[in-house]
């Protein structure tokens, strides 16, 4: 499941030094339980995506290890310090090994 | 065959054994998990706090914020689900506060448990019990 998977994200565009800001990010994706069952009774495989980490300027703000009870369309909202301008980079990684990111400027000023 | 009132009270209580046993074995699978979070280390109230709903409409998405001052990482458990690890929470050196929220399935009726690892290594732990209308495990 690699298909139609699109990342959003919400960052304010500006903030002053040491802000606390709040972050919202959703990402499209089926995830798969590994619960459900086909017509056939079969079990569908696990699909999800096990990791989030989202990063500013190289140094970790959070990272989420997520399981098959998380819900389709992973959402997260946090907050995060803001000690100067700089990228926030976010990072999922999916079970069958693709790696989606995103990655948002802000600005301090 | 006669049924004495006897026999079917001894039939009613082992019919009344074998239907809480399931309930037994989420029970200990969600306390395996926290056990394999905090290292067998005692878990105590406070300090943490955990938004559910009283009552899920789909169990499919389910709301639940968590905040946990001083937390370096927080687990939460849904101590009804066939498996019960929902996510773990770490925090890095940036995060603005020690808190998150995120969407959950819910099988059923149950208690969301959260743990937190605090930055001196103790552990908080609080629940949460949500009631949910449709389940969110599917079939």
């Amino acid at each position: 499941m690699a298909s139609g998977v699109k990342p959003r994200v919400k960052v304010p565009k500006t903030a002053s030094a040491g802000d606390i800001i709040t972050i919202k990010t959703l990402i499209s994706h089926k995830m798969e339980s590994g619960q459900r069952k086909d017509s056939d009774g079969n079990k569908i495989p696990q699909s999800i995506i096990n990791t989030f980490t989202c990063d500013f300027n190289g140094q970790n703000v959070i990272n989420v290890e997520l399981h098959g009870a998380i819900s389709t369309n992973p959402y997260f909202q946090f907050e995060a310090t803001v000690p100067e301008s700089g990228d926030f980079t976010f990072t999922w990684n999916d079970d069958d090994g693709s790696v989606y990111t995103e990655t948002k400027s802000i600005a301090v000023g | 065959m006669d049924f004495t009132r006897r026999d079917a009270l001894i039939l009613g209580a082992g019919a009344a054994t074998v239907a809480l046993l399931p309930v037994q074995a989420f029970a200990s699978a969600s306390d395996d998990a926290i056990a394999a979070f905090t290292g067998g280390a005692a878990t105590s109230e406070g300090g943490i706090e955990l938004t559910a709903p009283e009552i899920a409409e789909n169990g499919n998405t389910v709301p639940v914020a968590v905040s946990a001052p001083g937390a370096v990482s927080v687990i939460l458990l849904a101590a009804g689900n066939p498996n019960p690890d929902v996510c773990t929470f770490n925090f890095g050196p940036l995060s603005g506060s020690q808190s998150a929220s995120t969407r959950i399935r819910l099988a059923g009726t149950q208690s969301v448990v959260a743990v937190a690892k605090m930055a001196d290594g103790s552990f908080v732990q609080t629940s949460s019990v949500v009631k949910v209308t449709i389940g969110g495990c599917g079939g």
